[in-house]
Formats: structure tokens, sequence, C-alpha cells
């Protein structure tokens, strides 16, 4: 395992896109997706959050090893997620035993 | 790299090279990281349960949040994330002095978030909206965050989550910033080198971390309904 020394032109490109990107954050809050604002601040996060992993961290450069932890600790993040949420998002779909129903926990934002 | 007979003096006994030792770093850190996703994502869990239940409290909540200070502070965050990369560099090429100066910066840097952050939570304080410790009377929040009284009562959550979020957050800086400032004196000394430089990058993965956590509850309580 070689040490990589990455280029600092490559940090200087991935710092200013950061900054781009914490810009297009605070425009695009001030946007109305309608039920998407959250998932594209979302998606702005992830990318900025992919370009810290990949070059900051160097897992671009990094072992094959490490890019499995890193897979496995987004997959698990999103077990935990997924798992409880859908939980939630479902309630009510079906009615209980004694004929009552849950509340559905989850309604869409904005409405 | 080293001969038989002489190490290199950062070489454990118990691993063969500096690259095996580096290895087994890399990999127990990165076992370490994925462990905070897990940590910091039971915070998001509920988060975003409770942000469903009650959005319109946390939208009012939210508002209450200086959004300028907080963009502020993600472009502080980057900064430093930049400065910690440069310090990694520097200390991979064997620049004991520029890596001092990159982590030194980097600690200013850190310094500059968290006296932004004492701004903040100042300000939360005199308004009354510190849950359990300083959380003011239901008429008084209601009108503070322009929400009826019983809507208000829910408001404790948000804030609750803010704080309990923020400052998970920033207790990783708070126990970042000796770390670098121990690495910049061992830099200063030349310590670190092409064949050594393991504490300077590992502490460079806890780093950016802590900044990608930024990222996310940057949007996530600073900006809710913002349109």
């Amino acid at each position: 395992m070689a040490s990589h020394v990455v280029p600092v032109r490559v940090y200087i490109g991935v710092f200013v896109a950061l900054l781009a990107l914490t810009f297009i954050t605070v425009w695009a809050a001030g946007q109305d997706f309608g039920a998407f604002n959250t998932v594209v601040a979302l998606a702005i996060a992830v990318t900025k959050a992919t370009l810290v992993v990949l070059f900051f961290m160097h897992v671009k450069y990094g072992s094959s090893l490490t890019k499995l932890i890193v897979v496995g600790a987004v997959a698990w993040l999103a077990l935990m997620l997924i798992g409880t949420t859908s939980d939630y998002w479902s309630r009510g779909w079906v009615a209980r035993p004694d004929g009552g129903r849950e509340q559905s926990g989850f309604h869409i934002e904005g409405q | 790299m080293s001969s038989a007979g002489e190490h290199h003096p950062a070489l454990a006994h118990h691993f063969e090279s500096l690259d095996n030792q580096k290895e087994a770093a890399t990999l127990g850190m990165w076992a370490f990281l994925a462990q905070e996703v897990l940590f910091f994502g039971g915070l998001f869990l509920v988060y975003a349960l409770y942000r469903n239940i009650y959005y319109p409290v946390f939208e009012a909540s939210s508002h209450h949040l200086n959004w300028k200070l907080g963009a502020f502070n993600t472009a502080v965050l980057i900064c430093s994330s930049l400065t910690m990369a440069m310090a990694v560099h520097a200390a991979a090429l064997g620049h004991g002095r520029q890596a001092m100066g990159w982590l030194i910066a980097t600690i200013v840097l850190g310094a500059a978030f968290l006296g932004v952050k004492v701004v903040e939570y100042h300000d939360k304080w005199t308004h009354g909206l510190v849950p359990g410790l300083h959380w003011g009377p239901p008429e008084t929040v209601a009108e503070e965050l322009h929400l009826s009284v019983a809507d208000a009562l829910h408001a404790q959550l948000y804030f609750s989550l803010y704080f309990a979020m923020t400052g998970l957050h920033a207790l990783h800086m708070i126990i970042g910033m000796p770390i670098l400032g121990w690495l910049a004196w061992h830099a200063s000394r030349g310590r670190f080198g092409p064949e050594y430089h393991t504490p300077v990058e590992m502490t460079g993965l806890y780093w950016h971390f802590v900044d990608i956590i930024w990222i996310f509850l940057f949007p996530l309580l600073y900006l809710i309904g913002h349109h």
C-alpha cells in the first residue's frame, strides 16, 4: 500500500466545489420543489459528503477493504433508516385485530 | 523500506512493516467511523420521525435559528477540511513546519466554528429555548416561535434534537482540537515524513467525518421550509 500523495489542485478543486454546493444548498432551500424540498437538500448534502469521502478522505485511492467498510457503513445506516421509517409510513394501512386503525405517522411536507 | 536491524522508530514490533502498520490503522479508523455513522444515524432517525409527525412545529422552530450563521459555519468547516487535507499533504512530503502551520490553521478554524456556536447557543438561552434547563413559559415560547401554545410545547422536541445533534458534533470538535495541537507539536519536531505520517492521516479522517456530519446538519436544522 504505497503512500499516495494527492495533488494539491485536486484538494483546491474539491474545496471550491464544496463551497459552491453550500451556496446551492441555501439557494435551493429558497425554492419550492413541493414534496421534493427535502430530497433536493439531501441530494446536495450526499454529493458534498461523497466528495469529502472520495478525495479528502482518500477513499478513491484507498484499498478495497476501506471501500467495503464505507459501503457497509452506508448500508447499515440505510437499513436502520428504511426499516424504521417504513414501519411509521405503513401504519394505518391495515386494520388492527380489534378493528381499530393506527394513525399514519407520516404526511408529505408542505401540506 | 527499512532493512533488517534498523527499524523506523514509529514501527511497532508486532507489525512486519510500516505499510502493514498503516493498513491496520486505516482499517481500525474506518471501523470506528462506521460506528460513528450509526451513532449519529440514530439521532438523524429520531429527527426524521419527529419532523414528519410535527412538521409545522419543526418548520417554525427552524426559522428561529440564524441560517446565515449556519451557512458561515459551514464555510468555516469546509475551509478547515481543506487546511486538514493540506496538513496531511505536507506531512506526507516531510514538510514539518508547513504541516504544523496547516494544523494550527485547522485548530483556529475549529475554534471560530465553536465561537459562532457559543453565540447561537447563547441566543437560544436568552430566549428561553433550551429544553430542560431554560424553557420559557408556554405563552412566551408560542409568541417567540409564532406557534399556538399547544404546538409550542412540541417545539421542545426540535430544540432537544438541535442541542443533542449540534452538541454531539461540537463535542467531536472539542476532542479533535487537542489532538490536532499534539500533531502540530510533533510535526514541528519533524516526526512525520513520506514513510510515516499515519497519525496525521487518521486524525484527518476523523476531522473530515465531523465536517460531513455538519454538511447534513446545516440544511436539516437551519433550512426547514425556507421557501
